[in-house]
């Protein structure tokens, strides 16, 4: 069988002074073809190591990490693809709670910041709201997102401020609700960004589509509302 | 020392779609409720829905409740309750245009309207024809339905406790439930909440099988705290099995594979299906379907090196519909079994899915047990719905795409129920018992304390390995009697796991420890549940009895955990407003 070794990233606030890396080797069977497969394995060999997981299949959002120094979520990271020693952090620019977790405070209130719910006060109708399928097509590559924080945690604006730029996850959100033909709010939602901080701050530095583990363009979405903002200037 | 107290009068269990469903009802009535969730609550398995959610809104073709419910009905093999059934499927075209309001995704038809394509046993007519009846966005339905409801929340300024574990609930002198204790991951601090109402909406726990689509946090916690507190569960013994599970892996593809046109194949190279269900064909129900694939293997059809599997082939339905309406499938077949469906068809078998019963409720998502002589007496204060429920709408086999049907029907309905039991009939709240946190925290000593103890994973991989090998998809008396002396053999072994990790701070060993007790309660009551059932109904498939027995057993178990016994409750035959629907042989 053959063996893999690790590098990870240590730290349990309750009796470390300072995170470290711990080296492990493990050996891996037919079965383990993710990373996550090995980490579950790494976790039998020792419980204190801690990180979070749900779904095992890329949908929940759970176990985004820096694999190899670039973020992903380790549930669709195939092992063969990776060098060694494979090493693993906890996503870059957040508080380490323990571990591979961080503290994701800051990233959900920069999503619920951009208001993310379609806002329509018309009465309701008695059916569906209609909506063309080239109008729903515009929701595509947006919606999708599962705030996994890949992305915002590899921008460097949103390092540098966290507390006053969106970030790309949040601003793709807001564009998916400018872009849905339902929503009634696309100039309060301008408002809410046209600040110096909030969008500005992206220089389109593109890490951010570099990772999305869904394949999603926060970059394209921002420019769409950079756009948005130019037009509504002139 | 104290346990700290926190008071609500509502504490809803569970960020999925039930409990996000139920939680607007809660945060518009203007009651202060706190929504727990073991994970933020778009990462709840919801997310992982793929093909659906029906009702019979006729985008497509001419559609009527009264037809869902037949097909309901059929589906649940007469297992399901008539009255629950009925209220769901009335109420579903209204639940699903509310979430279209709420701003949900979903695709659309050419006249602007809600996509909807067809479906394991959704039919026309009462079994006439294939009707078009589950809604969809694309194969993500249930992530851009809990992302919805979760954005709904936001704007209801509903109050989340994220990452907190709901341990043990809490019931006085009388029965009564007043609160849950629960665990703070981060800060590994134990607190009870006390409240008037309580909602589970804890989810699945196919974890009991060792190969499952579900997700790492379905450990049945819900269950587990019922059946510590003495509560039965209802119908354990029927699990679903999805027919096209990822060979090796587990991850799901969806029945809307099959409803856009996908087909069975087995090594020959035919498309079996049109042997089993001449009507229904790839399109019958999952229990027929399941045990069809099974046939094939058995009978030496099957595909790969050791002819243990079956293809899904959908290239002949052209890149376009694939790339449009089955974009995340082929996700899912590139990363986890390596083939493009465009090119290749995926190599598929039956995987444990569902759980079809649960935390018994009626459809106001109360919870009733028996108490005297009423089979269905209500426990003041508690409620469920979801998966982790039994209404049972169900009953032996779940229809594809009820079942997020099932979270938004009554996760409004207990969520309108709670909110009239705190405003008529709690004016304050009850006293909390002096023992209240004391098993939750015995629990947690024992764990702490324990030496020479056994490793949390073997534990759980045996009694994995042993849920999978005595209660499968075709049962035998012998195997499910093994079944009930190994399982409660491995139920010994939960009680002395050892961890390593003692730290405070996230530590996800004690999580998965106090999970595994969940998990353990679910697998018991499964096994002696299918053990004691001697007639074939639904999932539930006994080769020693083959038949379907209305006469003795058209009736629902109820599991105890304490003494590990059963008892059964009559199954629901009048339904709401229209007539009852009487059993029939289950053809398609
Ligand atoms: C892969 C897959 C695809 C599916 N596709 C479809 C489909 O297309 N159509 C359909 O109708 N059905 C489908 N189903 C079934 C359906 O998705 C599930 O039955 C349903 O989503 C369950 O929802 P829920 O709200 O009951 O629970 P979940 O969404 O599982 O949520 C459970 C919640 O409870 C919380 N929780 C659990 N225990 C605790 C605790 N101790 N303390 C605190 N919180 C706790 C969790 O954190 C989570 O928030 C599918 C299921 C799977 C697995
Ligand atoms: S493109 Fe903008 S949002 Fe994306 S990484 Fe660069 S600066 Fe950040
Ligand atoms: S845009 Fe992509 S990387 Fe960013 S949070 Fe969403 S899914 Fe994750
Ligand atoms: S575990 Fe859900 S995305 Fe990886």
């Amino acid at each position: 069988m053959k063996k893999m070794r690790f590098s990870i990233y240590r730290y349990d606030p309750d009796k470390d002074a300072k995170p470290y890396m711990q080296d492990y080797e493990v050996e891996i069977g037919p079965n383990d073809v993710k990373l996550l497969d090995v980490i579950v394995k790494l976790k039998t060999m020792d419980d204190t190591l801690s990180f979070r997981r749900s779904c095992r299949e890329g949908i929940c959002g759970s176990d985004a990490m820096n694999i190899n120094g670039k973020n992903g979520l380790a549930c669709i990271t195939d092992i063969a693809d990776l060098a060694e020693p494979i090493t693993l952090r906890p996503l870059p620019g957040l508080p380490v709670i323990r571990d591979l977790i961080v503290d994701m405070t800051q990233f959900f209130k920069q999503y619920h910041s951009i208001k993310p719910y379609v806002v329509n006060d018309s009465p309701r109708p008695e059916r569906e709201r209609l909506q063309s399928p080239e109008d729903r097509k515009e929701l595509d590559g947006l919606y999708e997102c599962i705030l996994c924080a890949c992305c915002s945690t590899s921008c460097p604006s949103f390092w540098w401020n966290p507390d006053k730029f969106v970030g790309p996850a949040g601003l793709l959100a807001a564009y998916r609700f400018i872009a849905d033909t339902r929503d009634e709010a696309t100039s309060e939602r301008l408002d809410n960004l046209e600040d110096p901080y909030r969008l500005f701050r992206c220089h389109s530095i593109m890490n951010c589509v570099d990772v999305c583990p869904k394949g999603l363009n926060p970059t394209k979405a921002i420019g769409k509302i950079k756009d948005l903002m130019v037009r509504r200037a002139v | 020392m104290g346990v700290p107290v926190r008071r609500f009068d509502a504490v809803i269990v569970g960020g999925g779609g039930a409990g996000l469903r139920a939680a607007l009802q809660l945060s518009e009535s203007g009651l202060k409720t706190a929504v727990l969730s073991k994970v933020f609550p778009t990462r709840s398995h919801t997310v992982a829905a793929q093909g659906g959610i029906s009702a019979s809104l006729g985008n497509v073709q001419e559609d009527r409740w009264e037809w869902h419910m037949y097909d309901t009905v059929k589906g649940s093999d007469w297992l399901g309750d008539q009255d629950a059934i009925e209220f769901m499927c009335r109420k579903a075209p209204e639940a699903v245009i509310e979430l279209e309001h709420f701003g949900m995704p979903f695709d659309r038809l050419e006249n602007g309207k809600i996509y909807q394509r067809p479906f394991g046993g959704h039919t026309q007519n009462n079994g006439q024809t294939p009707v078009q009846r589950a809604c969809a966005a694309a194969d993500r339905t249930g992530h851009a339905m809990l992302h919805t409801l979760y954005q709904r929340n936001v704007r209801a300024n509903t109050q989340f406790f994220v990452e907190w574990m709901a341990l043990d609930l809490i019931r006085d002198a009388d029965g009564d439930v007043v609160g849950v204790t629960a665990l703070e991951m981060e800060t590994g601090e134990v607190f009870i909440l006390h409240a008037k109402a309580v909602l589970f909406a804890t989810g699945g726990a196919g974890r009991i099988y060792a190969a499952s689509t579900n997700a790492f946090i379905n450990t049945g916690d819900g269950l587990g705290m019922c059946v510590r507190a003495g509560i039965p569960l209802e119908d354990m013994e029927f699990w679903q099995f999805h027919p096209t599970g990822v060979a090796g892996a587990g991850v799901l593809i969806t029945e809307g594979v099959r409803g856009e046109g996908g087909i069975l194949l087995n090594s020959n190279g035919e498309r079996f299906m049109e042997r089993y269900a001449p009507n229904l064909k790839d399109l019958a129900p999952r229990d027929f379907v399941a045990r069809s694939m099974e046939q094939e293997v058995l009978e030496g059809r099957g595909c790969g090196p050791n002819k243990d599997y079956v293809l899904l082939k959908l290239d002949h339905l052209g890149p376009d519909i694939i790339k449009q309406r089955l974009p995340g499938i082929r996700e899912i077949a590139i990363k986890f079994a390596g083939v493009d469906p465009i090119k290749e068809p995926i190599p598929v078998i039956p995987t444990c899915h569902y759980m079809m019963g649960g935390i018994p409720t009626n459809y106001r998502g109360e919870v009733v047990i028996p108490q005297g002589d009423n089979p269905e007496s209500r426990v003041n204060g508690f409620f469920a719905a979801g998966e982790c429920a039994c209404a049972s709408v169900h009953g032996a086999n779940r229809l594809g795409t009820n079942s997020l049907l099932d979270l938004v029907v009554f996760g409004k309905s207990a969520g309108d129920s709670m909110v009239e039991y705190i405003k008529n009939e709690m004016p304050t709240w009850k006293d909390l018992p002096a023992d209240a946190a004391d098993r939750s925290l015995a629990r947690i000593a024992r764990l702490d304390g324990q030496t020479n103890g056994e490793e949390v994973a073997d534990v759980r991989t045996a009694m994995q390995r042993t849920v999978q090998a005595r209660a499968a998809v075709f049962r035998n008396a012998d195997n499910l009697s093994k079944g009930v002396t190994e399982i409660q053999q491995v139920a010994e072994r939960v009680k002395r796991t050892q961890i390593k990790d003692k730290s405070k701070v996230f530590n996800t060993a004690r999580v998965e420890a106090l999970e595994l007790e969940n998990l353990i309660e679910v697998a018991v009551a499964t096994l002696i549940a299918a053990d004691a059932r001697k007639e074939s109904r639904g999932a539930h498939a006994h080769a020693d009895f083959p038949n379907r027995d209305d006469e003795v057993w058209m009736k629902h178990s109820l599991y105890y955990g304490d003494e590990r016994r059963l008892s059964y409750k009559p199954v629901h035959t009048k339904p709401l407003s229209v007539d009852y629907i009487p059993p029939k042989e289950r053809t398609f």
